[in-house]
């Protein structure tokens, strides 16, 4: 552990927090660009990771263990939204055959 | 605490009632259940309250007081769904567990003490959601409005933890105490981390609360679910996101409202607007409630904007008011779709005629809403402009009351179609008994607390 923190802490903590913000930067984009519902669903994913490895860094920085369990709170919540947007996903395949977004316009977007 | 631990062990025991096929005994069960969970929480009223489990949760008056409100609410919504469950599916028992669930994780959103468990209370409650809004299987409207709540609600989770993450890493805390006092010795200017970390916040509350300009998803979900989880999506999932973003900004942030006081103050101008003018041509009662749901989020943040210590009791009657008005008028809706299959205007011409009560209490429920004196409505937009007012926000009151009376317009409009359009041909609508307490009660609740507004005014915080 005290290895990892001091391998962590070797990079500046401005490069984690600028690595954060564009991963997180390129799941925002994602989602307003695709039209795939996979693929939506697939940067919502990259936005969550980004935000873990940004708590992580700054766990490590700061000696503080809280930062690092509540990444374990976003990897639950990241598997209970894949159990239920996977569900709704095949649902709405068997429905339309389609799991492109622009499908979806019956009610005014 | 106590509440919190009963409403989710309380789903469990339904879906064993619903593995040994007791359907009849789903609804008391619930309804027993819930209203033993309110007295739990109302027995802890005059406790000193404390922070428990190393500062995660504080049940102190404000988190009891909409406990007991979203709790109430539940029952109200609960009982409407007599019958109605059946009609999607045979397995009953997974709607009323899911739908405890959600409301565990609101319990959760409204007695945080810490930003970890209003990130989990948000996502038990949303993640609950997203399954109800998709309930009707085979129904098109509601898998999409399921798939977009879906999308943007992750999305959106995706800001909010951006945002606690950044204050994470100004403060190394997430006890909501620490922040308070991590800003207090820490008075110099604008911290890039800490001040971000608090937009990204508001960014991520506001998509859960439907304020304008992030508010586009939520006419098409609630047009898109069944009627009844849009009534309880626009009544206890509302009132529990402004509590949890009023227990933020009031405990946290108060003393750097300088800061955000200027964006929310935007971001209210605009909800109000944008939900207002665009429910006016709305030919569906069900889409301009959705619109209608959009600008009452702007009245909510009045208190947020306005923030003082009575804010917490103007948004408690302002959310019993609107929960109650609006609980009437979906059980009105859901009465009407059944008959007419289609939720128009039009489907409402010659209630007045055929089904004088309904016709009654959907008119004090519009009454309320539109915020007419007598009514619960008139008085939480009172309050509201009381205390904006009090910080001396004249022109956001002024722009408000604009607001009130163009939305007078679009209320009436259900009203001109149940007394004066047509329907001489209308058969009477079936109104089944529980419909009629709730609705009845209901609506005795809105004069009531219209005319003796001290009733819940009184409550201190």
């Amino acid at each position: 552990m005290e290895n990892i923190t001091h391998t962590i802490q070797a990079v500046p903590l401005n490069h984690y927090i600028l690595l954060s913000t564009i991963i997180f930067a390129i799941g925002v984009t994602g989602v307003l660009i695709r039209r795939n519902a996979i693929v939506i669903f697939m940067s919502v994913e990259l936005m969550l990771n980004a935000v873990n490895l940004l708590l992580t860094a700054f766990s490590a920085y700061k000696g503080d263990a809280s930062g690092q369990v509540f990444v374990f709170f976003i990897m639950a919540l990241a598997a209970a939204e894949v159990a239920v947007g996977l569900a709704i996903i095949v649902m709405i395949y068997r429905n339309t055959h389609s799991t492109d977004i622009n499908v979806l316009n019956r009610l005014k977007w | 605490m106590n509440t919190l631990i009963l409403i989710s062990v309380l789903p469990i025991l339904l879906l064993y009632l619903g593995v040994f096929k007791a359907k009849n005994a789903l609804l008391p069960v619930t309804v027993i259940g819930l209203l033993a969970a309110a007295g739990l929480a109302i027995a802890g009223w005059n406790a000193n309250a404390t922070p428990i489990y190393h500062d995660m949760v504080l049940f102190d008056r404000f988190s009891i007081a909409f406990s007991v409100i979203t709790i109430l609410s539940t029952v109200l919504i609960l009982l409407l769904s007599k019958d109605y469950f059946e009609k999607i599916s045979s397995h009953v028992a997974e709607y009323y567990a899911v739908m405890l669930f959600s409301l565990a994780g609101i319990i959760c959103m409204v007695s945080y003490y810490n930003l970890t468990m209003l990130f989990i209370g948000i996502e038990i409650m949303s993640v609950s959601l997203y399954i109800l809004a998709g309930i009707k299987k085979r129904d098109f409207a509601s898998n999409e409005a399921s798939l977009k709540y879906f999308l943007m609600g992750a999305f959106s989770t995706g800001f909010l933890l951006f945002g606690i993450a950044l204050i994470y890493g100004a403060t190394g805390s997430f006890s909501i105490s620490v922040i308070r006092d991590w800003i207090l010795t820490h008075p110099r200017g604008i911290d890039p981390l800490f001040h971000t970390g608090v937009l990204l916040i508001i960014v991520g509350l506001c998509f859960k609360l439907g304020a304008a300009p992030f508010h586009f998803w939520t006419p098409d979900v609630y047009e898109g679910s069944p009627s009844l989880i849009t009534a309880f999506m626009s009544t206890v999932v509302k009132t529990a996101g402004i509590a949890a973003f009023l227990r933020l900004f009031q405990s946290a942030f108060s003393t750097i409202s300088d800061f955000w006081m200027p964006v929310l103050l935007v971001i209210t101008v605009l909800t109000l607007f944008i939900g207002n003018i665009t429910a006016l041509y709305q030919q569906s009662f069900k889409r301009m409630l959705a619109f209608s749901s959009i600008s009452h989020a702007g009245y909510l943040l009045f208190a947020v904007v306005a923030l003082g210590a009575a804010s917490a009791n103007s948004v408690l009657i302002y959310a019993a008011a609107y929960s109650i008005a609006s609980i009437i008028a979906f059980g009105v809706l859901i009465l009407v779709q059944q008959q007419a299959d289609s939720d128009h205007f039009s489907s409402f011409n010659g209630l007045g005629k055929s089904n004088p009560f309904l016709a009654f209490v959907l008119t004090v429920a519009m009454l309320s809403l539109a915020g007419i004196p007598l009514t619960a409505g008139f008085i939480g937009k009172f309050y509201m402009f009381t205390g904006a007012l009090s910080r001396l926000q004249v022109w956001l009151v002024i722009i408000a009351v604009v607001n009130a009376i163009i939305s007078i317009y679009y209320y009436f409009k259900v009203i001109v179609a149940m007394y004066f359009r047509g329907g001489e041909e209308r058969t009477v609508l079936a109104v089944p008994g529980y419909f009629v307490f709730v609705l009845g009660l209901s609506a005795l609740l809105t004069i009531v607390l219209g005319v003796y507004p001290t009733l819940i005014a009184d409550i201190n915080f």
